[in-house]
């Protein structure tokens, strides 16, 4: 009878999960490897339901792999090329030691290397799943590229992610993938679409980094390697996907040849090319030379009712989406040496602008200041000597301004010693309730169409929602007291009436006529529903009690910091207001 | 001998510094030796001083003599000499053998040369190229001249066994070759040129890594004013724990793009991202989109459940101190209420008059009116006396019959005289003239009285946790007094008789109690989850209670159905202090510290299987908060759909 005892943790959870220690005994791998095969491999812990099931009773924090996950990993060849690499620098140290120069170089020469080709297609089967997950890969070799080729890694890795970046931005610049761009205190934020995957990245501003002392460079330089990888393969299918040749090459019959008389002023010959691709000034070679790309015309599926709406609503954005990528065709730039070269080349050249710069600058340069054809000039300083009649002096913030809100913004805002309106991102979308700034306001109806003229209206149109706002606000908090407020002045006047009746016996008696009370037939009904609903919430059980206030209460929070938030301006412009109208007087 | 070469060879070299205008002597006797050689002196190389006084200055070869000359020129000759003589400054004179020598030609370019630092000989190329005989490549002149060892001629056994080793070491594979140079890295194919879907099964358990939230107006370089930080805000941000920080840095703005510094977290923010990405356990979140609306129970419109109380119409004034209890009159006319300040008011419903006051002496803990209709009697409880009052507000015929059985007992015998602790007696003078009738004199404080629905008995609570003696029930036709309880069940917070059957309802701190008070045993004990009950009210059916508690809570209770409360109702914010059933309509009120009543719709149908619908309808408010307290009392209307309530305000509040 009963059987065999049943041991505790030997069966369900407890089985399924194991301890990373454990992990690593059975890896046979130190604790670097581990981890640079979980980076590899795209291994991470799991969090048990049970902890203390799991951890066989104890409650000792942990961190657990699934079992299943670590099984995987038994598998993976480079976990053979780690151990080689740990024989190979066993082997050199002690062939230090002994002064073995000729042992050392053998050694040297056969240092075990590993390719992650397959643990690319692995992790990422489709090309669409690589797509995906590309974000991070391309902030990290954004970063890395703009490392100085000294000390915290090697010069090899930062070249490659150098060569890899400018690809890439070349690869944006022939798809005219360019969506969004947003000017951060942090970085500049890309955003592209590419095959329908919305990807974005940020680029750090180009300065040199003061290197934290408490950041593991080893560990960013494992997921470097990974990234290099991904994003190379990326790369070649997408400039396969465009007919462009890969390693890319500069399209050689293009009209706007850089010139070639000032190479070797940058750099040697085996750079040059790369910095040529960087200029990003020139269009790349293709495998099939088409001289116009021909737009393929969707079909049209007859659909009913709401499919109908939706497509329109597809069609409209399709079409404003060309008129976007469009957006500074024909428009010739010349940038000034103080501004953000290479960001402000790639959103130009993004949305088909032509761009040049002064010849020292930087290699690529197609024209010169004195190019008469130039219809902006991007400029960052307070005043300019020379100025030409007849292109706009703007600062830079206007391109990527014009790129968020979809057409060409008016320049006016913009211009040389202006003070800047705000840049706002563009990655925001106000949901209702949320606050909306006026400038996002006064850009949406520029969208639309509208003319900038009745800018004054606008601002009290707006200022006159968020006071009806506010008020709700008002109303959702004092809805209780109300009734109270009511029913207290009404006691009031109870009370004065029975003062006087005391004090005055029937001297002062004294009959008013009756005031009509008036009462607002659609606020009483409001009344009545708002009662109902909190007898109804009276009724609710415990659970769903707790759900619903913990709805409500983030709800309020959002109404609250969107109040706070238009608060705040309305302080902000009142004082501003007040402050010309001191400097008319 | 000495070699003569030589020998006159160091002299001239040596004597070269010192000649100026005149040629050295040596340098002419080198001359004479070359002119002249078979005159030579033998004397050697010494000092010709030694020869001074001698007529001779040395030898010649055969040995002979060689004499001075004859006559030694003096200052005058010299002189003479050097002005007439043109050869003077080419002759030298030969210490050796005393002659003067006139040097030719050849012989005073010879010493010119000598002079200038130059090679005697003419010819002579000083700048020849140099002939390598010694170098690392040429060696004419072997360095040593020892024989080659035998071992340079036969292959070495070192050497041997060494590259014998390595060959060894090569064929087992201890050694590898020289790897041929492939860059494989770095160089890309279309990875994904097909696409199984074969491996796709694994990712199942996979979860993609959440992306980066993007940036709001925040984060811009230039982002509108609003979104910068006050002072306030600012310092409150450097106060925080940069974990419970809403934005991990602070918005700046900067009037144009290139006054933006680099952002130092850069590269800590990326290291994060890194560190999340490899040891974060993910979790796939299921985030509930729930629309709130939909939570909120539909419950039928309380328009359609009326009546019911909505507005307050009337106020009743006069008490000074908090109002205790309140009783309605069966017959709906006249209220009674008792308060902390010592009396006992009647007030006329319809006008909110006070017809009549008895002062008591003691704060009223409670009042209750005689549900019998044919009596009008009302019991108050204070101290530890319950009082029996006569208010003779009815028409006489009423009056008369309460009369009657008050007095019905003095008529037949003496009170059992069984129980001693509880004292009967009759009120006299002044009291009688206020309508005081009966005085029930009890061991302890009283805190609740109430009246069997007969009207013939009455029943009073004395809250004592450690004695079996807290409940009394009286008969007031006999004036005997008995206290069913053998055992202290815990501290007894109300009681209330069942209005049909013979039940009696005891509600201890936790739980109520149900006792058949004909079979003498508890049916049935209902727990009521609530931590202190306060009261409590049995439905006009007597199948349903409802049970209100210092914790918030309102329970109700169908018989039934089970000891458990049928529904909980949490929507007072403070102690419940009083609850009501309707008797006629399905209302039920609660009353409590946060200064409401909460009038509800509770019907109860008939059939057994269908539960009972309870609707809150109305929140009333009415009376202000004085210490914390807010309605003290609730009760119905026996006909009308009103109620009433006391507060601590010292009023008490009519609603319709």
């Amino acid at each position: 009878m009963g059987g065999l005892q049943k041991k505790k943790f030997e069966r369900g959870s407890a089985t399924n999960y194991i301890t990373r220690n454990r992990a690593r005994k059975k890896l046979q791998l130190s604790l670097p490897d581990f981890r640079r095969l979980c980076i590899l491999k795209g291994i991470y812990p799991h969090e048990p339901k049970h902890k203390k099931k799991v951890n066989k009773g104890s409650t000792a924090p942990r961190t657990f792999y699934l079992l299943k996950d670590i099984r995987f990993l038994l598998h993976e060849p480079i976990v053979g090329k780690f151990r080689e690499y740990k024989i190979f620098v066993r082997k050199l140290k002690k062939a230090y030691g002994k002064t073995e120069w000729s042992a050392v170089e053998r050694l040297r020469e056969n240092k075990p290397t590993y390719k992650l080709d397959h643990i690319i297609k692995e992790r990422y089967p489709t090309f669409i799943d690589a797509l995906r997950d590309i974000d991070d890969a391309l902030c990290m070799c954004f970063l890395f590229s703009t490392f100085a080729r000294t000390g915290k890694c090697h010069v090899q890795t930062i070249q490659l992610c150098r060569r890899l970046t400018v690809e890439w931005m070349n690869y944006v610049i022939a798809s005219r993938s360019l969506r969004k761009v947003f000017l951060s205190i942090k970085g500049i934020y890309y955003q592209a679409e590419v095959m329908g995957q919305l990807i974005t990245w940020v680029v750090p501003y180009q300065f040199s980094h003061d290197h934290p002392v408490d950041v593991d460079y080893r560990v960013m330089a494992t997921f470097t390697e990974l990234y290099t990888t991904l994003l190379g393969f990326v790369s070649f299918r997408l400039y396969s996907s465009l007919n462009l040749v890969y390693p890319p090459k500069l399209d050689s019959n293009g009209e706007s040849e850089p010139k070639e008389e000032s190479e070797d002023d940058y750099a040697m010959n085996s750079e040059s090319y790369l910095e040529k691709l960087s200029a990003l000034s020139a269009s790349l070679a293709r495998v099939v030379s088409s001289a116009d790309e021909e737009e393929a015309q969707l079909d049209q599926f007859p659909s009913e009712g709401e499919d109908m709406e939706k497509m329109e609503a597809r069609e409209k954005e399709l079409k404003q989406q060309e008129a976007q990528k469009k957006l500074f065709e024909g428009l010739k730039f010349y940038l000034n040496r103080e501004v953000p070269r290479e960001s402000l080349a790639f959103v130009i050249r993004c949305f088909g602008g032509q761009v040049s710069w002064d010849k020292s600058v930087c290699i690529g340069s197609t024209y010169d200041v004195t190019d008469e054809t130039i219809t902006h000039q991007i400029i960052d300083r307070p005043s300019v000597g020379k100025q030409y009649i007849n292109r706009y002096y703007i600062q830079p913030q206007w391109l990527y301004d014009c790129v968020n809100a979809k057409i060409l913004l008016p320049v006016e805002d913009y211009f040389l010693g202006v003070t800047l309106p705000p840049h706002l991102s563009p990655f925001v979308e106000e949901k209702e309730g949320d606050y909306v700034p006026p400038e996002k306001l006064k850009m949406m109806a520029l969208q639309r169409g509208e003319k900038p003229g009745n800018e004054q209206e606008e601002d009290e149109e707006e200022e006159e929602e968020e006071g009806e706002q506010e008020e709700e606000q008002e109303e959702d908090d004092n809805g209780d007291e109300e009734d109270d407020e009511e029913e207290v002045a009404e006691e009031k006047n109870l009370k004065k009436m029975e003062e006087q009746r005391s004090q005055g016996k029937s001297l002062h008696v004294k009959v008013t006529p009756g005031k009509l009370k008036v009462e607002n037939k659609a606020r009483l009904e409001q009344e009545e529903k708002a009662e109902e609903k909190r007898l109804a919430i009276m009724m609710m059980k415990k659970k769903e009690k707790y759900l619903y206030d913990k709805i409500m209460f983030g709800k309020k929070r959002k109404v609250r910091e969107a109040n706070k938030l238009a608060a705040k301006r309305k302080a902000h412009d009142d004082s501003e207001k007040a402050k010309k109208k001191k400097a008319r007087k | 001998p000495v070699t003569p070469t030589l020998d006159c060879g160091s002299s001239v070299h040596s004597s070269l510094v010192g000649v100026d205008t005149r040629l050295s002597s040596e340098c002419v006797a080198l001359g004479l030796q070359r002119l002249s050689s078979d005159i030579r002196n033998t004397v050697g190389n010494i000092p010709m001083e030694w020869y001074k006084d001698f007529p001779h200055i040395g030898y010649n070869l055969d040995g002979k003599k060689i004499y001075k000359p004859i006559r030694n020129k003096d200052e005058l000759d010299d002189f003479l000499d050097k002005m007439e003589n043109p050869e003077y400054w080419r002759t030298v004179h030969d210490k050796q053998t005393g002659s003067d020598v006139v040097l030719s030609d050849d012989q005073v370019e010879l010493v010119n040369r000598l002079q200038r630092g130059q090679f005697g000989d003419v010819n002579f190329n000083e700048c020849e190229p140099m002939v390598e005989f010694f170098s690392s490549d040429v060696m004419i002149h072997p360095v040593t001249n020892r024989p080659a060892d035998k071992r340079s001629f036969i292959p070495s056994l070192t050497e041997k066994e060494k590259v014998s080793k390595l060959v060894h070491a090569i064929k087992m594979g201890w050694i590898k070759p020289r790897r041929v140079e492939d860059d494989g890295r770095g160089r890309y194919y279309n990875l994904w040129a097909s696409e199984d879907s074969s491996i796709l099964a694994r990712h199942k358990m996979h979860l993609p890594a959440p992306k980066i939230p993007l940036p709001g107006h925040h984060e811009s370089y230039n982002p509108p004013p609003e979104y910068l930080f006050t002072d306030e805000e600012r310092a409150l941000w450097e106060q925080q724990d940069p974990a419970d920080r809403k934005l991990p840095f602070v918005p700046r703005k900067y009037s144009s793009l290139r006054q933006v510094p680099a952002f130092s977290q850069f590269i800590h923010e990326r290291f994060e991202r890194c560190l999340d990405l490899y040891l974060c356990p993910r979790q796939r979140k299921m985030r509930v989109n729930v629309n709130p609306e939909d939570l909120i129970p539909q419950l039928p419109k309380p328009k359609d459940l009326q009546p019911f109380p909505t507005t307050r119409s009337l106020v009743y004034r006069g008490h000074s101190g908090l109002v205790r209890s309140i009783s309605v009159s069966p017959s709906g006319q006249w209220l009674a209420s008792g308060s902390d300040d010592g009396s006992v008011r009647f007030w006329e419903v319809c006008s909110s008059r006070c017809m009549k006051t008895v002062q008591v002496g003691g704060a009223v803990k409670s009042v209750a009116w005689n549900p019998n209709p044919s009596v009008c009697l009302l019991a108050v409880a204070l101290d530890s006396v319950v009082l029996i009052l006569s208010p003779s507000l009815a028409d006489k015929q009423v009056i008369l019959s309460s009369e009657r059985l008050l007095s019905a007992q003095q008529e037949g015998e003496e009170p059992a005289e069984g129980n001693g602790s509880v004292v009967w007696s009759e009120a006299e003078g002044e009291e009688l003239n206020q309508g005081l009738r009966l005085k029930i004199q009890h061991p302890k404080a009283v805190h609740q009285v109430v009246w069997h629905a007969k009207g013939d008995y009455l029943a009073s609570v004395m809250p004592d946790n450690t004695s079996h003696l807290q409940v009394y029930i009286h008969q007031l036709s006999r004036r005997r007094s008995q206290n069913p309880f053998s055992r202290n069940k815990g501290l007894v917070q109300c009681i209330s008789f069942h209005p049909i059957r013979p039940y009696f309802f005891v509600a201890t701190q936790r739980s109520i109690r149900i006792y058949n008070l004909v079979k003498q045993e508890m049916t049935k004990k209902l727990q009521t989850n609530s931590k202190w009950i306060s009261s409590m009210a049995v439905h006009p059916g007597g199948d349903h209670v409802i049970c209100g508690s210092y914790d918030c809570k309102l329970s109700w209770f169908d018989l039934d159905l089970s000891t458990k409360p049928y529904k909980m109702l949490r929507h007072h914010k403070k102690a419940v202090r009083g609850v009501a059933y309707h008797r006629l309509y399905p209302l039920f009120a609660s009353a409590s510290d946060d200064g409401s009543v909460i009038v509800c719709h509770g019907t109860v149908y008939n059939d057994l299987l269908q539960n009972p619908l309870i609707v809150p309808v109305k929140v009333l408010r009415g009376h202000v908060m004085t210490h914390d307290l807010g309605v003290l009392d609730v009760t119905f209307h026996p006909t009308q759909p009103w109620v009433f309530s006391s507060g601590a305000d010292a009023t008490i509040c009519l609603f319709t």
